[in-house]
């Protein structure tokens, strides 16, 4: 296309102006103390205040004064970084690259082009990998964003799995790479004699790093089953603290003359220290963040910030104390997660998902850059034999590896990895930004360290080429067990719950231990102690609660969102996200005709609702489940233009959006659910006993003030069954919801304000079940629909005669 | 192994049992053991109150659905072998033997595992979930404060989900409909020690 090709035409441009820009720049730059490279160091300058001594020839006030050297270290950052952001929008506008090619792949060849342009003239590239910049600014918020967003619940499920990949597998790879490499150093012909076993084991430590960035956004792609994914993923998080230690340990060893056993057991105590050691923080750091969380409501605007500073904080004591700090940042994120999301504001949690998206994109793009500009600007040492030996061990310990423990562990698992499964995992073992650190990062008296470089190099360009880009074919090819995502029913979740509990139960009774049961006893206690301490208002909520309200405020919005235009020409799912973006259109009243379109539309809607928050989350793009809402920011304002003030309740947006009949807000809420908690098990015991006589007694009529409303059959006569045989609950509850604005409104009148615990309860049950949904629109910053005003009337007993909660307007004609 | 066999030899139908519910001889010999174990007086049937002594099942919430879907309709007791056939259901199908067509459905198949799960909603076996069935199994599993009229919503927007007939209750089939694209195997297994 055209319009393409100038595009990118006009990117190139940008990026060859900014580079030469670059190169211009520094130009001007007086000699800097270290030589030849630029280091990013803040330049000593003195040429902010003006001169101080006396100017023999007389100058005029100078117009237009220019002073580089003050802004250097900030411009070039800024420009560095907004060149690999032009190179990743580059490449996005043809989309159908991004699918073949990983992203990483496409950074790196613009990082080699760009390396090419700067080596050309003869330029240094920044000095980006030095320990300090890379270890403490670039590599901290890549994993924040990882440990942030890795699914929970998967990785607990799989958490042995996990570990035993990570640790053990980093070591059997570390040690027979190193075994075999050594062993191929003997061999004269390929004049590397020269390196010992130790200096051998360092540097098949650094390779053994995997860093599946490109094979995570492939496997969400192609939505591989969970169980690989998490492992994958994990394996990529927790191998860093095999790695630290094992660096260091070979590290000090190389530098030794000799190595004691002692040494070893050492070794191995040090492993345990930074592996615990980090999660320890992590943990502490996380509960901190927690718990400091719980006091900012005052301060809404900050709530990120401590976000990033707890992890931050986390990192860098652990880097302080040298165990792994990689641990203590992603164990501090999964912790600090789901406390902190309860207790900050809803835009507060938005801006925290997005500036670590952010962070972490960022992060990976800039190192992706600089591998390739780095590449082609340092010295290489190539060795034919060395190199290809490694790429080959590379393959084969992998491969080995995970057979073996796979083998091992598959006994301990409920779902036991196939060999496709096997294969997934092994081709997906690229290796990327952590080992070209590393490499960087060897000490200098390595008398191989050019070799090392680049044979680290190679390998990670071959497995991240060769590997990125075939991988998606191949699982495709090998047919990889996928799973199911789209799982957001209702029904779902619950019998998925009771399932847990079953398996829960059989266990118990076979004697036997999982996960369910450290689960369980982990849920009780968080249930009776954390959540106490660590969130503000503690008012638990089961998942299928969450779930149920976050379906009923998403067809609250596409109800919404449906009132405009005009629907009554039954529109497709894709012409009604477009209709979603597209504003402006005059809005209507709500007919009955377009109430009945709408629910067709929304059943067959409803599959479309968006992810779990947590789970599975697509490596490049936000969890969007606050979308709806923000499309309920957006649009407030436009449609309360439109709509009828009415009687609504205050406008304050609380999380929880169920309501009981006649009570506001802020206020009565939380006493509200007090009485609950108090009375919940009499009232499921009375319930309990008495179910026939509660859900057949109508004599509660008289203390009901609020009577019952039933919809008139201009609503009921609209639909015809058979369209109602296609859709789901989402109909008939939306439907509810459509009317049950002026439920509340009436009702709200009638209600009596004081209750006693059980009657009341029941009493305000249908109530309170119209209100449910009608709350839903009062916390929605006052949106309202426009129910047909004339079709509401009380009618008289012959309704409640039936179960009051079951007197809703129903779709149903039969059931009038 | 001598001393597994000679152990198989006590337990009355083994060879049947491993043929019927796809138990190796270790898992029917350890769920012998097990069984034993809660069988106190040692009358070789388990009796409601032998479950409740498992203190853990006692406090799952639907630990009583759970046992009293051990006891076939009628029967007071529960003997060695339908403690397996019913244990049967939780095996993996991964390590399904193949089998020929002419035996019946094993069963750990999904489908079973599926009506196991069914089952503890319909305590009263009508084939049917009705709204005040799942009201109960919500209400025990919401351990957490949760509101009544919440509880009711949330049935009713199950209810509302899977009932595809109108009937205001979930069927079997709506009940598997509604369960398609889950894992069963997944979620209802567990690995059996041996």
């Amino acid at each position: 296309m055209d319009s393409s090709i100038t595009r990118r035409t006009g990117v190139l441009l940008l990026i060859f102006t900014f580079s030469s820009f670059l190169h211009g720049s520094r130009g001007e730059i007086p000699t800097q103390p270290t030589g030849g490279s630029v280091t990013i160091l803040p330049p000593v300058n003195l040429d902010n205040a003006p001169q101080a001594y006396p100017d023999p020839v007389k100058e005029n006030m100078p117009v237009f004064t220019m002073n580089y050297q003050r802004i250097q270290l900030p411009f070039e950052i800024t420009l560095w970084v907004l060149l690999a952001s032009f190179a990743k929008i580059g490449f996005n506008v043809y989309h159908k690259i991004t699918i073949w090619v990983p992203e990483s792949c496409l950074l790196i060849s613009i990082g080699l082009i760009v390396g090419g342009i700067m080596y050309s003239v003869h330029e240094e590239p920044p000095a980006v990998l030095s320990r300090n910049v890379f270890f403490l600014y670039m590599l901290p918020p890549i994993v924040l964003d990882s440990g942030y967003f890795m699914p929970t619940r998967p990785f607990f499920e799989n958490i042995g799995t996990v570990l035993w990949f990570a640790v053990v597998g980093t070591l059997w790879n570390s040690i027979g790479i190193g075994v075999s490499l050594f062993a191929i150093c003997q061999i004269e012909v390929f004049g590397v004699q020269d390196i010992n076993l130790q200096e051998n084991l360092l540097f098949a430590t650094i390779i053994s790093a995997v860093d599946p960035v490109a094979v995570l956004s492939v496997f969400e792609d192609v939505s591989v089953n969970e169980q690989l994914y998490i492992v994958v993923f994990g394996e990529c998080l927790f191998n860093d603290a095999v790695t630290v230690v094992l660096y260091n340990m070979f590290n000090f060893v190389a530098l030794m003359p000799e190595v004691e056993p002692v040494d070893v057991f050492l070794g191995v105590g040090r492993f345990f220290v930074v592996g615990l050691g980090g999660m320890g923080f992590g943990i502490v750091f996380g509960f901190v963040a927690a718990f400091t969380t719980r006091f900012t409501f005052k301060v809404r605007e900050i709530e990120p910030l401590f976000i990033f500073m707890y992890s931050y904080l986390a990192y860098l004591v652990a880097e302080l104390f040298n165990i792994s700090s990689i641990m203590a940042i992603v164990t501090c994120a999964l912790t600090m997660k789901y406390y902190v999301e309860e207790n900050v504001s809803q835009r507060s949690c938005t801006t925290i998902r997005h500036v670590v998206k952010m962070l972490g994109s960022i992060s990976e793009t800039l190192i992706f850059f600089f591998l390739g500009v780095v590449t082609i600007t340092t010295d290489h040492e190539w060795n034919w034999g060395y190199i290809l030996f490694t790429l080959l061990f590379a393959f084969l310990w992998r491969g080995l590896g995970v057979l073996v423990l796979t083998q091992i562990i598959n006994p301990f698992r409920t779902i036991p990895f196939n060999f496709k499964d096997q294969f997934g995992l092994a081709y997906g073992g690229l290796r990327g930004a952590v080992s070209f650190a590393l490499a960087f990062t060897l000490p200098e008296n390595i008398v191989r360290k050019q070799l090392f470089v680049t044979a680290t190099i190679a390998i990670i360009l071959f497995t991240v080429f060769l590997q990125g880009i075939s991988i998606r074919p191949l699982i495709e090819l090998v047919n990889v067990r996928r799973t199911n995502r789209n799982l957001d029913t209702i029904n779902v979740e619950i019998h998925c719950r009771l399932m847990e509990h079953t398996v829960a139960g059989i266990e118990d009774l076979c004697g036997q231990w999982s996960h369910f049961y450290w689960k369980d006893k982990f849920l009780k206690f968080n249930n009776r102690i954390l959540r106490k301490i660590l969130i503000r208002d503690n008012r638990a909520e089961s998942s299928i609660v969450a779930l149920y309200k976050r379906l009923e405020l998403q067809n609250a919005m596409e109800i919404l969102d449906n009132v405009s235009g005009d629907i009554s020409a039954t529109p497709s799912i894709v012409s009604l996200y477009e209709e979603k973006k597209s504003s402006a259109k005059p809005k209507k009243k709500f007919l009955a005709t377009d109430v009945k379109n709408m629910h067709d539309i929304l059943s067959k809607n409803m599959y479309k609702i968006r992810q779990r928050t947590v789970s599975y989350t697509n490596k490049h793009a936000l969890p969007n489940d606050s979308h709806s809402r923000e499309i309920l920011m957006r649009r407030h304002t436009s449609i309360r233009r439109s709509l009828r003030p009415g009687s609504f309740q205050s406008s304050v947006v609380p999380k929880y959006f169920s309501l009981p009949a006649g009570k506001s807000l802020d206020t009565k809420y939380p006493p509200r659910r007090q009485i609950y908690t108090d009375d919940l098990e009499t009232m499921s015991e009375v319930v309990y006993h008495s179910r026939p006589s509660r859900f057949g007694k109508p004599a509660r009529s008289s203390s009901r003030a609020m009577m019952p409303l039933r919809r008139l059959d201009t609503l009921t006569e609209a639909p015809s069954v058979n369209l109602l045989d296609e859709s789901t609950g989402e109909e008939r509850g939306s439907s509810r919801r459509g009317t049950s604005r002026t439920n509340s409104s009436s009702s709200d009148s009638h209600i009596p304000a004081p209750h006693r615990p059980f009657h009341s309860s029941v009493e305000n049950d249908s109530s309170s079940a119209y209100n449910i949904r009608s709350g839903h629109h009062e916390v929605e910053e006052e949106q309202q629909q426009q129910p047909p005003p004339p079709a509401w009337v009380a009618t008289p007993r012959d309704n409640a005669a039936q179960n009051p909660l079951l007197r809703r307007p129903q779709w149903n004609p039969k059931k009038m | 192994m001598g001393s597994k066999s000679s152990s198989l030899n006590k337990i009355p139908n083994a060879q049947e049992l491993m043929q019927e519910t796809g138990f190796s001889a270790a898992h029917i010999l350890r769920l012998y053991e097990r069984f034993e174990f809660l069988d106190v007086d040692q009358m070789g049937e388990l009796r409601p109150e032998d479950f409740g002594a498992i203190r853990e099942l006692s406090m799952n919430p639907i630990g009583d659905r759970i046992i009293s879907a051990f006891f076939s309709p009628g029967k007071e007791t529960v003997d060695f072998a339908s403690f397996v056939r019913i244990l049967a259901h939780f095996r993996s199908t991964e390590t399904n033997r193949t089998r020929d067509g002419a035996q019946p459905e094993p069963a750990n198949s999904r489908t079973r595992k599926l009506k196991f799960a069914f089952q503890l909603y319909d305590q009263d076996r009508d084939g049917k979930i009705s709204r005040e069935e799942l009201l109960q199994v919500l209400r025990t599993m919401m351990e957490m404060q949760v509101t009544e009229e919440q509880l009711q919503s949330i049935a009713e927007r199950a209810i509302q989900e899977a009932d595809l007939d109108q009937d205001d209750a979930i069927s079997f089939d709506e009940f598997r409909k509604s369960m398609e694209k889950v894992d069963i195997d997944h979620k209802m297994s567990i690995r059996f020690l041996s």
